[in-house]
């Protein structure tokens, strides 16, 4: 784990680049660890899978998998693809200051 | 296994003990795998469910309609309705090959298969022992699906199977799935992965398959990505059961129902239980985590009936046998916090944890015997309890 500087705030993050605090996490973070990992510009439409994801890791502490994303975040899978070219639901917690995602076993 | 439990506990005067269950086919799941390869029949694998519970068990043979939690009962497809004062989930998972675009059109059950259902199963017999060589993918949707590790045996066995057909040399065989390695833990994936290798079967990581084309031999990825087949051998999408759906409160999105990973106690209400594939654990959907829930659960139930307190028991104990081919298989055994590690099960004398040899396939052959004969009839299995071993693991540092 290092602290690192981003948008001029010292955030924890783990090898992978995931926050290991969700709690230093804050929009201008998230707008700019989306550019680090080729999203120019958050949409309302990226922002509502981001908050979606957020919201569920904080209640239940663990992320929704993509396919309970695209049944309950109003956005499609496919177009979760769209979004978050890649992997969009490691691509969201990453953007959303949550832990990876742990693939179930 | 919990009914049969839960009736040698319980005499008759303390609980009447009701079982639903759609059909009166119990499969033997793990032997589907054999199956493609000749290896067990159909008929060797089922046996009729009644047979299965002890005397003095109600079975009744029909679909749940739904569960109304308010009013503690469960309405059957025939109208009648049994009320509770417990109710167990144990409805395990569904298959549904349908979420999955173009999978059950043209080309499903002719040049793409699963070996998840007995017909599927019987089906890939057939074509495989026609199979001339050409391009195999083994894939699975997404996760949760049954038994994690079923997949790649089945890329193993056909790798087996295909070199002792003399068709392995003209075949290309693809093992594409949608995690970022072979496995979903650090240590089993490499041992994995390295067995892939040896075996000369390419993996295709974070594959995350959205649409098959039968017809033409097309699977793509919902990146973008495609892998051209000649025949196709996937693991569809796993949902709970279809009742769930129709019975407000008590699964989630997928159908899976949300459950406390150390009581089995469901979110949904203190008098409802689950285990096995029905529930949401972060744990895999495989018999011997059902069989290690039920120690748990059957306390906990009896707990909450007598108004004890319940006890956080179950710490996601899992193992699984891994047939590699060539009358070999690996053995994992793991936990919630613990991922599959080398070393011996259970104690330093026993089983060689994940590495190949004949002793554990021998283990995955007996283990038949024991499912009809000790985990169905609700008995321990000596030595091996509902905890996790340690003794006998090569711990990392990391873990001490």
């Amino acid at each position: 784990m290092t602290t690192t500087m981003i948008a001029d705030t010292p955030v924890d993050l783990d090898a992978e680049g995931f926050l290991t605090d969700p709690s230093e996490w804050n929009e201008r973070i998230a707008e700019a660890i989306a550019r680090d990992n080729g999203i120019d510009r958050l949409t309302d439409r990226h922002w509502q899978v981001v908050r979606f994801m957020r919201e569920r890791y904080l209640a239940n502490g663990t992320a929704p998998s993509i396919r309970s994303l695209g049944k309950e975040s109003g956005v499609p899978v496919k177009e979760l693809y769209q979004l978050f070219p890649r992997g969009p639901a490691k691509l969201a917690a990453k953007i959303g200051g949550i832990p990876k995602p742990q693939g179930c076993i | 296994m919990v009914a049969n439990r839960l009736r040698r506990r319980l005499d008759a005067e303390q609980a009447e003990i009701h079982v639903v269950d759609r059909d009166d086919r119990h499969v033997y799941q793990p032997g589907l795998l054999f199956v493609p390869f000749g290896l067990a029949d159909v008929d060797e694998i089922v046996r009729p469910r009644r047979r299965q519970l002890h005397r003095g068990i109600t079975f009744h043979e029909n679909e749940v309609d739904s569960v109304d939690l308010d009013r503690d009962e469960v309405r059957l497809d025939d109208g009648a309705v049994l009320s509770y004062d417990a109710l167990i989930v144990a409805t395990g998972a569904r298959l549904q090959p349908e979420e999955t675009e173009g999978l059950t059109d043209a080309g499903w059950n002719r040049r793409a298969f699963t070996f998840y259902t007995p017909e599927g199963a019987d089906l890939l017999r057939e074509v495989l022992r026609d199979f001339d060589g050409g391009r195999l993918v083994v894939n699975l949707i997404d996760m949760p699906i049954k038994c994690p590790v079923a997949p790649l045996e089945f890329a193993f066995l056909a790798d087996w199977y295909l070199r002792e057909r003399g068709v392995r040399g003209r075949t290309e065989l693809v093992y594409a799935t949608p995690l970022d390695a072979a496995f979903t833990k650090p240590v089993a994936s490499e041992h994995l992965a390295a067995l892939l290798v040896e075996k000369d079967i390419e993996l295709v990581t974070e594959f995350n398959a959205g649409e098959v084309d039968g017809a033409n031999g097309v699977v793509a990825s919902y990146d973008g990505r495609e892998l051209a087949f000649d025949l196709l051998v996937t693991v569809p999408l796993h949902g709970g059961a279809a009742f769930l759906d129709r019975s407000p409160g008590l699964g989630d999105a997928l159908g899976f129902v949300p459950t406390d990973r150390r009581t089995l106690q469901t979110s949904a209400r203190p008098n409802v239980f689950a285990l096995g594939d029905a529930t949401d654990l972060p744990t895999s959907k495989a018999g011997s985590v059902t069989h290690f829930e039920a120690e748990v659960l059957v306390a906990n139930v009896l707990s909450h009936l007598a108004g004890a307190e319940l006890t956080p028991g179950y710490d996601g104990h899992a193992n699984c046998f891994i047939e590699t081919g060539f009358h070999k298989a690996l053995l994992i055994d793991f936990n919630y916090d613990t991922e599959p590690l080398p070393g011996h099960f259970p104690t330093v004398f026993g089983l060689p944890l994940l590495r190949e040899s004949r002793v554990n396939h021998l283990g995955k052959l007996a283990f038949q015997w024991l499912y009809w004969h000790a985990l169905l009839p609700g008995r321990a299995l000596p030595g091996v309890g509902p905890e996790m071993p340690r003794h006998g693991k090569r711990m990392p540092a990391t873990h001490a």
